[in-house]
C-alpha cells in the first residue's frame, strides 16, 4: 500500500541476511532444532521493527505471542510473525526474550498498533511488561487476579498432572469430582491469608480510569450537553455475546470506545498445553463455534507441518478438507449478514432468512461429521471419515420430513440451486435497501494504511481494499488449484463489508462447484494418511500455520518438546485482533452505530476470548 | 396447541366428571392448574447467550424448530420482563457476576434452565482457571440439558420438561415453591472479582482457610494429602 520501492530482497534467507549485516550484534539466527526466524537483542527490539517494516515491506505483524521455556532455558520468549500485506509469502519470525523473574520487552504498538491487544493478552497471561504501551493492563482476566496463569508454574485450582492422560484415569480408571477436592468445593484458590474483612476489589475502578470517569462528567457548562458513560454489555443483544463496550459519550456521538473482553474466557490455550496433539481438535471447534471445520483446518495444517513428512494428507481428504471449508464460510458470511441486519433494527426476520439456509448446511454436516456445530471433523492427516452414501435424518420431526436421499443429490442441488437462490435472494432484498444504505455507507471507516497497521484480516481487510486473502498470500490444501477471485471494496464501510461477503459467498459457491467433480472423481480413494495411533508425538520445533478463516486468519502458534502434549498451543484469533482497530473506528460515530459497526466486524466470543 | 386451539381436556379434573359432549366447551379445574397451565405456555425466555449453545438456542428460536410453538417466542433483553433464564454457554468467573446480578433482577416466579455441559458443570472447560464448574454453584437450577452443545430438539425438550414441572406447582399452602410462600426470597449475593472468584457465602470459610496461612491447595496436593493416611 506504500509507494516507496523496496530492496530487492524478497525471500527470506537474503531479508535474514541482510538484517544480520544491519543489526551484527542484535540480531542471531535461532538455532535450536525446528525453529526459525531470528532472535533479536530486546534493546535493539523498536529499531529492527522499524527497519523490517519501513525498509523490507513487513507491514503486517499478524501474530503476537509469548512462551514459558520454564526448564528449557528458564526465560520467557515473545514471538512475533510479521508479513508483506498484500503481496503475501512467508513470515518473517522474529523472537525477543527475557528473564522469567524480570520480564520487560519493549512495545511495538507505536510501530505495530495491531500489536496492542497481543500485547496485552502476553501481559495478562505470562506477565511480560512492554514498556511503552498505551495502555498495558490485563485484558482477558481482571485486574486484581493473582498470578500469570499462562506460566508453567502457574497450578489452577482444579490442578492434577501436567499434561493429559492423567494417570489416575489411565490407567487407574479412577474417576472422582474435582471439588470434592477444594476446600471450597469450587474452581478457586486463593493467595494465602486471603479473607473478604478488609478486601477492596479494583477491577472495576482500573477499568474506568481510562476513560477519565468522575472527572468531568457534566462536562463544560458552556457546552450544555452531557459527558457519558455507557456500558454496553456484557449482557447486551447487540454484543454477539459476552463482549462489552465502555464508551464515553458527548450527547450522542463517541468520544471514546473502551472494549473489555474475557467474559468468555475459557483458558483454551491452558486446557491445550496439558491436552494431546489429537485431543485439541475437538476443543479448536468451539473457537469460533460458527466456523467449527474451518478451526479444524487450520489446526491440522499446523500440526501437519511439524509432523513433516510423517504424515501426507491424501487427495479426496483435501477435497473434503475444502469443500468443509468453503460451505462454512457461507454459513458464516450468511449469519453475519444475518445479524447485522438485526444490529441494525431490523429484529429477527432477516436472520431468520439465513438461518433458514445454514440449516441445510448443518444437515449435511450433521450426517458427515455427526454434529451440527461441533463436528470434530478433521484429523492430523486427513479427515475422520469419508462422505456418508445417504443422508438420512433419522428424528423427524413434525414440521420435516424424513429425509433419506444421496449425498452427491444433496450437494448437488445446495451447491447449484439452493445457496446461489439464497445468497441472491439476500442481494435482492437488501443491497438496494434505502434504510440500510443510509445507515452503513460511509460509517465505521476503516482505511486501508489503518487496516494492515490494526492488522486486520479477513473481510474486515478486504473491504477496505487490500487484496490479501491467505488461501492465494501462502496457500495451502488444493487451493492453488481451484479458480476464484479475491474480492475486494474500496471504501471500508459497513456496507462494503456487508457487500464483501455476499460476493465472498459467490466465490466459495465458484469454488464448491469445482469441488463437486474431485468429489465425484476420487469417490473410494483413502481419506487417511496419518498415524492411526492413539496418540502422537510431535517433532521438536515450532509451527505457525494460518487459514482463511470467515472472519479472517486463524494461525495456531505450536511449540513441541517431542512430546505427546504441545509446549505451546497459542491462538491467532481473527476475532480478537481485528477488534483491535474498533476504538478507532467508532470515534466521532452515533452511539447507535457502534452496534453496526461491531456487527460488520463480524466477531464470534468464543474466539475473541477463547 | 397448534393454530391457537385449545384442548380444555388437558385441564379437565379427573375427579369431577362432564359429560362427553361438553368436554370441548366446559372444564372443571382448579385455580392452580388453569394458573399453571397459562404460565407454562407463555414463558418469556430472557435473550441471553453466552457461548456456543447460544447458537443453538438461536436455531431453536428460528424458523425450523419454531420455539413459538410452545409460546416462547418472546425473547426479552431486559431480566424485568423475564421469566427464564436459559444458561447457554460456559460460564467464566468474570461473566457469574453480571449472570448472578442478572438473576437477582429477573421477577418471581422465575426459572433457570442450564442449557449443555458447560452451563450444567463446567464441560471440556471444567478444569480452566477462568471456569466456574456449573451455574448451579451460584444460582438454582430447574431443567439441565445435556449436550455440547444440546441440539435443538434436546432444548425443546428440555423446555418441555419445565413446562410440566410448572404444572405441578402448587398454589396452596405449604406452597412447593418459594414465590408464593410468604415475602420476597432473598436475592443471590453477587460473588467478588478478588485474586480468584469469591463467594460472599464463603466469608466464614475463608477466615478458617486464611488461618492455615497457605495458598489454597489444588487437587493434586489435597489428593497426595489423602492418599498417605489411606495407604496407614
Amino acid at each position: 500500500m506504500t509507494d516507496q520501492v523496496l530492496p530487492q530482497v524478497t525471500d527470506l534467507p537474503s531479508t535474514v541476511a541482510a538484517l544480520k549485516e544491519r543489526f551484527p550484534n542484535a540480531v542471531k539466527d535461532d538455532t535450536r532444532s525446528g525453529y526459525q526466524g531470528v532472535i533479536v537483542d530486546p534493546a535493539h527490539l523498536t529499531e529492527f521493527a522499524r527497519v523490517i517494516r519501513d525498509e523490507f515491506g513487513f507491514n503486517y505483524l499478524s501474530s503476537v505471542t509469548a512462551v514459558d521455556y520454564l526448564g528449557h532455558g528458564d526465560h520467557l520468549e515473545v514471538v512475533y510473525h510479521a508479513y508483506r500485506v498484500p503481496s503475501g509469502g512467508k513470515p518473517l519470525v522474529f523472537k525477543a526474550q527475557t528473564d522469567r523473574n524480570d520480564a520487560v520487552v519493549p512495545s511495538l504498538v507505536s510501530i505495530y498498533p495491531g500489536a496492542d491487544f497481543q500485547e496485552r493478552e502476553a501481559y495478562d497471561l505470562y506477565g511480560i511488561h512492554f514498556v511503552g504501551h498505551p495502555n498495558l493492563k490485563r485484558i482477558l482476566l481482571w485486574e486484581g487476579f493473582e498470578g500469570y496463569p499462562m506460566r508453567k508454574d502457574y497450578h489452577e485450582a482444579y490442578y492434577e498432572q501436567e499434561t493429559k492422560p492423567f494417570d489416575s484415569r489411565w490407567p487407574g480408571g479412577h474417576v472422582f469430582r474435582a471439588e470434592e477436592y477444594n476446600p471450597f468445593g469450587h474452581n478457586v484458590r486463593y493467595p494465602a491469608g486471603f479473607t473478604l474483612d478488609d478486601y477492596k476489589p479494583v477491577a472495576e475502578e482500573q477499568l474506568q480510569q481510562g476513560m477519565a470517569l468522575g472527572v468531568d462528567i457534566m462536562g463544560d457548562p458552556a457546552f450544555r450537553t452531557d459527558r457519558l458513560i455507557v456500558n454496553l454489555g456484557p449482557h447486551h443483544p447487540s454484543t454477539h455475546g459476552v463482549f462489552r463496550m465502555m464508551v464515553a459519550l458527548t450527547g450522542e456521538t463517541i468520544e471514546s470506545l473502551e472494549p473489555v473482553m474475557g467474559y468468555l474466557h475459557r483458558n483454551h490455550e491452558k486446557i491445550g498445553e496439558r491436552n494431546t496433539w489429537y485431543g485439541n481438535m475437538p476443543f479448536t471447534d468451539r473457537l469460533d463455534y460458527i466456523c467449527s471445520m474451518a478451526n479444524n483446518l487450520a489446526y491440522a495444517i499446523t500440526v501437519e507441518q511439524m509432523m513433516g513428512n510423517q504424515v501426507s494428507v491424501p487427495y479426496r481428504a483435501e477435497v473434503i478438507r475444502v469443500l468443509m471449508a468453503e460451505l462454512t464460510r457461507i454459513t458464516n458470511h450468511l449469519w453475519a449478514i444475518g445479524f447485522l441486519l438485526n444490529d441494525l433494527g431490523a429484529f429477527f426476520t432477516p436472520a431468520l432468512y439465513a438461518i433458514q439456509t445454514r440449516e441445510y448446511i448443518l444437515d449435511f454436516f450433521e450426517a458427515t461429521a455427526g454434529s451440527r456445530m461441533m463436528c470434530n471433523y478433521m484429523r492430523i492427516g486427513g479427515v475422520a471419515k469419508d462422505l456418508m452414501a445417504r443422508i438420512r435424518s433419522e428424528a423427524a420431526l413434525i414440521n420435516d420430513k424424513v429425509r433419506d436421499m444421496d449425498t452427491m443429490e444433496y450437494l448437488d442441488k445446495l451447491i447449484n440451486d439452493r445457496l446461489p437462490r439464497s445468497i441472491d435472494e439476500l442481494d435482492e432484498l437488501l443491497s438496494e435497501s434505502e434504510i440500510i444504505k443510509s445507515r452503513c455507507i460511509g460509517v465505521g471507516l476503516l482505511p486501508a494504511e489503518m487496516a494492515i497497521a490494526y492488522s486486520a484480516s479477513g473481510p474486515l481487510l478486504r473491504a477496505s481494499g487490500v487484496p490479501y486473502d491467505i488461501r492465494r498470500a501462502d496457500p495451502y490444501s488444493i487451493y492453488p488449484e481451484l479458480e476464484f477471485d479475491i474480492c475486494t471494496r474500496p471504501n471500508g464501510d459497513i456496507y462494503d463489508r456487508y457487500y464483501l461477503r455476499l460476493d465472498e459467498m459467490r466465490q466459495s459457491v465458484r469454488i464448491l462447484k469445482q469441488i463437486l467433480p474431485r468429489l465425484k472423481d476420487t469417490q473410494g480413494q483413502p481419506i487417511f494418511g496419518g498415524k492411526t495411533s492413539y496418540s502422537i508425538k510431535v517433532p521438536a520445533g515450532e509451527a505457525y500455520g494460518h487459514a482463511e478463516n470467515p472472519k479472517g486468519e486463524l494461525g495456531f502458534y505450536c511449540v513441541s518438546t517431542g512430546g505427546g502434549n504441545p509446549w505451546r498451543y497459542h491462538v491467532r484469533a481473527p476475532s480478537f485482533i481485528n477488534l483491535t482497530p474498533l476504538g478507532e473506528m467508532c470515534k466521532g460515530q452515533k452511539v447507535a452505530d457502534v452496534v453496526a459497526i461491531l456487527g460488520s466486524i463480524d466477531i464470534v466470543l468464543g474466539e475473541t476470548d477463547r | 396447541m397448534t393454530n391457537g386451539e385449545i384442548n380444555l381436556r388437558d385441564l379437565q379434573h379427573p375427579d369431577i366428571p362432564v359429560p362427553e359432549e361438553m368436554q370441548s366447551n366446559i372444564a372443571v379445574t382448579s385455580l392452580s392448574s388453569l394458573y399453571n397451565w397459562a404460565r407454562s405456555r407463555s414463558i418469556w425466555p430472557m435473550l441471553f447467550g453466552l457461548a456456543c449453545c447460544a447458537i443453538e438456542m438461536i436455531a431453536t428460536a428460528a424458523s425450523r424448530f419454531d420455539l413459538a410453538r410452545f409460546g416462547m417466542e418472546v425473547m426479552r433483553a431486559s431480566p424485568r420482563q423475564a421469566d427464564l433464564m436459559i444458561v447457554s454457554g460456559t460460564v467464566t468467573k468474570k461473566m457469574i457476576v453480571p449472570i448472578v446480578r442478572l438473576y437477582n433482577q429477573m421477577p418471581e416466579p422465575k426459572y433457570v434452565l442450564a442449557m449443555g455441559a458447560c452451563a450444567s458443570g463446567g464441560g471440556p472447560f471444567k478444569e480452566g482457571y477462568n471456569v466456574v464448574s456449573g451455574i448451579d454453584k451460584y444460582v438454582p437450577v430447574d431443567v439441565y440439558v445435556p449436550g455440547c452443545p444440546p441440539t435443538p430438539q434436546a432444548l425443546l425438550y428440555g423446555l418441555i420438561a419445565l413446562q410440566k414441572k410448572i404444572e405441578r406447582q402448587s398454589l396452596g399452602v405449604g406452597a412447593s415453591v418459594p414465590w408464593y410462600g410468604g415475602g420476597p426470597s432473598e436475592e443471590v449475593p453477587v460473588p467478588i472479582l478478588g485474586p480468584d472468584i469469591v463467594d460472599p457465602r464463603h466469608a466464614e470459610l475463608l477466615r478458617k482457610e486464611a488461618q492455615k496461612n497457605r495458598v489454597t491447595p489444588t487437587v493434586a496436593e489435597m489428593l497426595a494429602e489423602s492418599a498417605q493416611p489411606e495407604s496407614a
